[in-house]
């Protein structure tokens, strides 16, 4: 059993660990406090200039010191975008992570905790979804919506169906991860001692099964994350995500995409670097958790 | 025999559990795993009532059924004389409080992410809503004084505890509630042999102290010599023999209790120098009709094999074995 | 000279960044041909420790820090791993208490038999066949003809364990070390294996070591004890003598707690509190914090081995034993 204590410890004296959780520590925090920290708001087109567009980066010849990294094509700063971009992939990932963990953990305690049919049933669904590629299931749909309603309500809600798509095209892996844990538990003698007292079932699953079995939630949880940023990205840069007044991460990329060859290489290149590094923190990090939470690779000092 | 002036506090008749074992669902065979066999047993107040047997016997599976985890296939269950087998929870819920189980394993039986303290209010707080928490508190404090656990534990989780002391929790929290009956299920099994000892005359004292009447299962038989009143002993899920302590370890009727005293190692030494047959269990999703024990048995009879034999008295000790050839 | 002579055994495991701990702090043991001795104490006491260790089988990172390992001339620890493979499953083999240690489980019993046969031996595949089918039935495993086939799980636990003794004794050994090989065995089953351990070791002259924390089995089976308790021998002697008269407290408490030595419905005698864990022991003598004869000098020095007996006040009168 690990403590507070011994998590802490563990964190501090792993330099991958400490270097990514700062990392993730200093997107976060950029993310959240984007309109204090971005010099412009690249979306208060108030404030936009085309005069200002397709500027390199400050440093060099042709870049103004007002755009650290430069402008994209509508003159809006690719440093301020990119804040504000970061927020927009953290929000739809940990989003749709929250809405893979809330349905595929009770759907996962459910079918561990009665067996049976339900548990059948619900698995085979999960293999059927699980056969379907996310990112499949993600075009489809958001193709069908982006042709159902025009470009307007699109933008307003993409959001919303991003992290629902996302989240519910994913449910399988938090559900087949809670089963197996909550199979493990049940015949533990503690779920015994609970039904002796006469506690109903769902008081048995959820106030003493599903707290023993959240340890590997948690750790696929950081990993879902990164898979649900990335799968945004790709989707936007397909340009069924995010749209462009609104961006994300994916879809600067995506604007800046065409202009790589013709030499504004800025607005994509920032806006991927940013990228891959919020994915590499959070997969370092999972990697960890998943490693400091593994009963099998306890070290002796725990 | 004597009519016993008051009804026995916990009693059995003709309990059967069967189990459907999980087969493919194109498979012709239905395997029923015959887990008891029409197990008749009466539990006196206030004795300590051990039922031995191994692996396989149904002993785990009585007192599971006993205690309302499982529901019997057939057969009735009855405390203090209501039947308690289809009763629905409402009705259940005071007779929870009555009857409560220790198990086998102290490092299954907590909650690992309970601290002491909620591991043992639980009970109270849902059997006795009506408690104040004042109230819940002292019933807490009080029994973790009578079990011999420290008042500072109840901040602390199980992870934090040896096995012993683990074990002391559990009983604590069987005992928070003032239940009557306590099945306890190979209580010490687990257990170190120094701390075993403990646990017993722990378990003792609390019986002299609340007048508890013990379901003791286990397959240690030097234990049951010490601690039990009466002991059925069972195989494959049926009773082969019920009687006092004294009179089974001084003259078993029934054979197969026979084979096992006789396997019992003495410090004496000197019983495992004559060579033994090797018995193996017969299976319990296919019994043999008649005398389950008939496989392995050293005086076995035709009629063994045809036709199942009936606890019947045997000798003048009130002893009763289901045996066609014991006398 | 003595079949299997340990001096001194040492084994450490590390701890935290720098330190190191002692699982086993100094044993002895001498075994002579055909001899068979018990190994007693509770978990976490070492006795599991040490049959690894005579058999060089300590894992990283645990290490062997001192001491010697002596098999028929033989320096055991000296050896290099092809060396020892000659003597490890073929001179000395191993009990287990879980059968799966042994048995592989996508084998069946047959081929697993053959292979250890022709991996210590140069033999015929089918001979080596005949020779299995002549153990299997040694240990009374009936069918043993058709058995050669069958895989381990379809054998329940008894006999699955009665292979592993049949595996044990392929290579006609001169030692076997048993752990715990019965504990998790029924009663009755427990009395089968071992009554044929025991008649196997004295038919062949086998020398045993049994590992277990039973009394009974121990008295059963054994000519010699060995008491071990945080990683130390507290007494060791003669089976009989130790059972009717332990000197030490430890043994005394072991024996005194037993039901088989209480009146029956009396108070069990318990020894007070529990063995300390090899990351914390006290000073000097391990027991004497739970020890009722203990002084200042127990407190003080480690006592030595003296006539069998690790304790600076032993006991000297014959143990209670209740009719």
């Amino acid at each position: 059993m690990i403590t507070w204590q011994g998590f802490l410890k563990r964190f501090l004296s792993d330099p991958v660990a400490i270097g990514a959780g700062i990392v993730l520590l200093i997107l976060i925090v950029m993310a959240i406090f984007a309109p204090f920290i971005a010099p412009q708001n690249p979306y208060d087109l108030l404030q936009l200039n085309i005069m200002d567009s397709d500027m390199p980066p400050s440093w060099r010849d042709g870049g103004d010191e007002r755009f650290w990294l430069g402008t994209d094509a509508q003159g809006r700063g690719v440093f301020s975008t990119i804040v504000y971009g970061t927020g927009i992939s953290l929000l739809i990932g940990i989003g749709a992570v929250i809405v893979q963990g809330v349905l595929g953990v009770t759907l996962g305690l459910w079918a561990g905790y009665k067996g049976g049919w339900i548990d059948s049933f619900l698995m085979r669904m999960a293999d059927i979804q699980m056969s379907l590629s996310t990112l499949m299931i993600a075009i489809i749909a958001l193709a069908l919506f982006k042709a159902a309603f025009d470009a307007n309500i699109y933008a307003d809600y993409a959001i919303f169906m991003l992290i629902l798509i996302i989240g519910v095209a994913e449910w399988p892996k938090f559900a087949r991860t809670v089963r197996s844990s909550v199979l493990g538990e049940k015949n533990k003698e503690y779920v015994d001692a609970a039904r002796v007292i006469g506690l109903p079932a769902r008081k048995v699953m959820w106030g003493h099964i599903l707290p023993n079995t959240l340890t590997p939630v948690l750790v696929i949880s950081t990993i879902q994350v990164a898979e649900a940023i990335m799968t945004e990205a790709a989707l936007s840069f397909l340009g069924l995500g995010m749209p462009t007044d609104k961006p994300s991460l994916g879809s600067l990329i995506r604007s800046g995409f065409e202009f790589i060859f013709s030499g504004s290489w800025w607005i994509t290149l920032y806006p991927a670097i940013v990228l891959v590094t919020l994915v590499l923190a959070l997969n370092l990090l999972g990697d960890w958790l998943r490693d400091v939470l593994n009963p099998k690779l306890r070290r002796g000092d725990d | 025999m004597t009519e016993s002036a008051s009804s026995p506090i916990v009693e059995t008749r003709g309990l059967e559990m069967r189990f459907n074992l999980p087969t493919h669902f194109l498979s012709r065979e239905k395997p029923v795993l015959h887990a008891l066999s029409g197990v008749d047993i009466k539990i006196e107040k206030g004795e300590t009532f051990c039922v031995v047997g191994e692996s396989g016997c149904g002993k785990t599976t009585l007192g599971r059924a006993i205690m309302g985890l499982l529901t019997p296939s057939s057969g009735e269950i009855y405390f203090e004389g209501q039947r308690i087998d289809t009763m629905d929870e409402a009705a259940r819920k005071p007779v929870r409080a009555d009857m409560q189980m220790v198990f086998q394993n102290p490092y299954a039986s907590l909650n690992p992410r309970r601290n002491v303290y909620q591991t043992l209010a639980e009970p109270i707080r849902h059997l006795m809503p009506e408690k104040s928490s004042q109230d819940v508190r002292a019933q807490v404090e009080d029994v973790l004084d009578a079990t011999g656990c420290d008042q500072s534990w109840q901040r602390k989780l199980p992870h934090e505890f040896s096995g012993g002391q683990r074990q002391r929790i559990a009983i604590a929290r069987a005992l928070v509630t003032n239940p009557a009956f306590i099945v306890a299920d190979e209580p010490i099994s687990a257990l170190d042999v120094s701390i075993q000892a403990q646990i017993l005359n722990l378990l003792n004292d609390l019986q002299d102290e609340r007048g508890l009447t013990y379901m003791f299962i286990t397959h240690d038989l030097s234990v049951v010599e010490h601690f039990g009143d009466r002991v059925a002993v069972m195989y494959l899920g049926q009773v082969m023999e019920l009687a006092s302590t004294e009179a089974i370890y001084r003259d078993p009727k029934h054979p197969y209790t026979q084979l096992l005293l006789d396997a019992i190692p003495s410090l004496e030494g000197g019983s495992f120098d004559a060579p033994r047959e090797p018995g193996e269990l017969p299976d319990p999703v296919n019994p043999p009709p008649g005398c389950p024990f008939a496989p392995r048995c050293p005086i076995v009879q035709e009629i063994c094999r045809a036709e199942r034999p009936r606890l019947r008295p045997v000798g003048d000790s009130g002893t009763l074995a289901a045996c066609h050839l014991a006398e | 000279m003595p079949l299997l002579e340990v001096k001194d055994l040492h084994v450490a495991f590390p701890k935290g960044k720098k330190g190191e701990v002692e699982a086993l702090r100094g044993v002895d043991l001498v075994l002579e041909k055909g001899q068979r001795l018990g190994v007693v104490g509770e978990s976490g006491a070492g006795k599991s420790m040490l049959a690894f260790a005579i058999l060089n089988l300590i894992a990283e990172p645990g290490r062997v820090t001192q001491g010697s390992v002596t098999f028929d001339g033989n320096d055991l620890l000296g050896m290099s791993e092809r060396q020892i493979r000659r003597i490890r499953g073929n001179r000395i083999s191993m009990i287990f208490q879980d059968p799966m240690v042994t048995l592989n489980p996508v084998l069946s019993i047959g081929k697993q038999m053959i292979e250890t046969l022709k991996a210590h031996r140069s033999i015929s595949t089918r001979e080596a066949h005949r020779l299995s089918v002549e153990k299997l039935n040694l240990v009374a495993i009936p069918s043993a003809e058709s058995r050669m086939d069958a895989y381990p799980h379809e054998l329940s636990g008894g006999l699955r364990q009665r292979v592993v003794i049949a595996i044990a004794l392929l290579t006609d050994p001169e030692l076997i070390i048993a752990d715990e090989p019965t504990t998790a065995l029924d009663v009755t089953i427990q009395a089968e294996i071992m009554s044929l351990i025991l008649r196997l070791c004295r038919e062949n002259d086998v020398a045993l070591i049994l590992i277990t924390h039973d009394l009974g089995v121990v008295a059963e089976v054994t000519e010699r004890i060995m008491i071990m308790y945080a990683g130390k021998c507290v007494e060791t002697g003669r089976t009989r003598d130790i059972i009717d008269a332990p000197k030490h407290p430890y043994a005394v408490g072991l024996l005194k707690a037993l039901p088989q030595n209480s009146a029956k419905g009396a108070k069990l005698y318990q020894i007070p509190g529990s063995m300390p864990p090899i990351t914390n022991l006290p000073t000097g003598c391990p027991y004497h914090p739970r020890c009722e004869r203990s002084t200042d000098e127990c407190r003080a020095s480690m006592p030595p081995l003296t006539q069998g007996v690790a304790c600076f006040h032993p006991m000297h009168e014959q143990a209670e034993t209740a009719q």
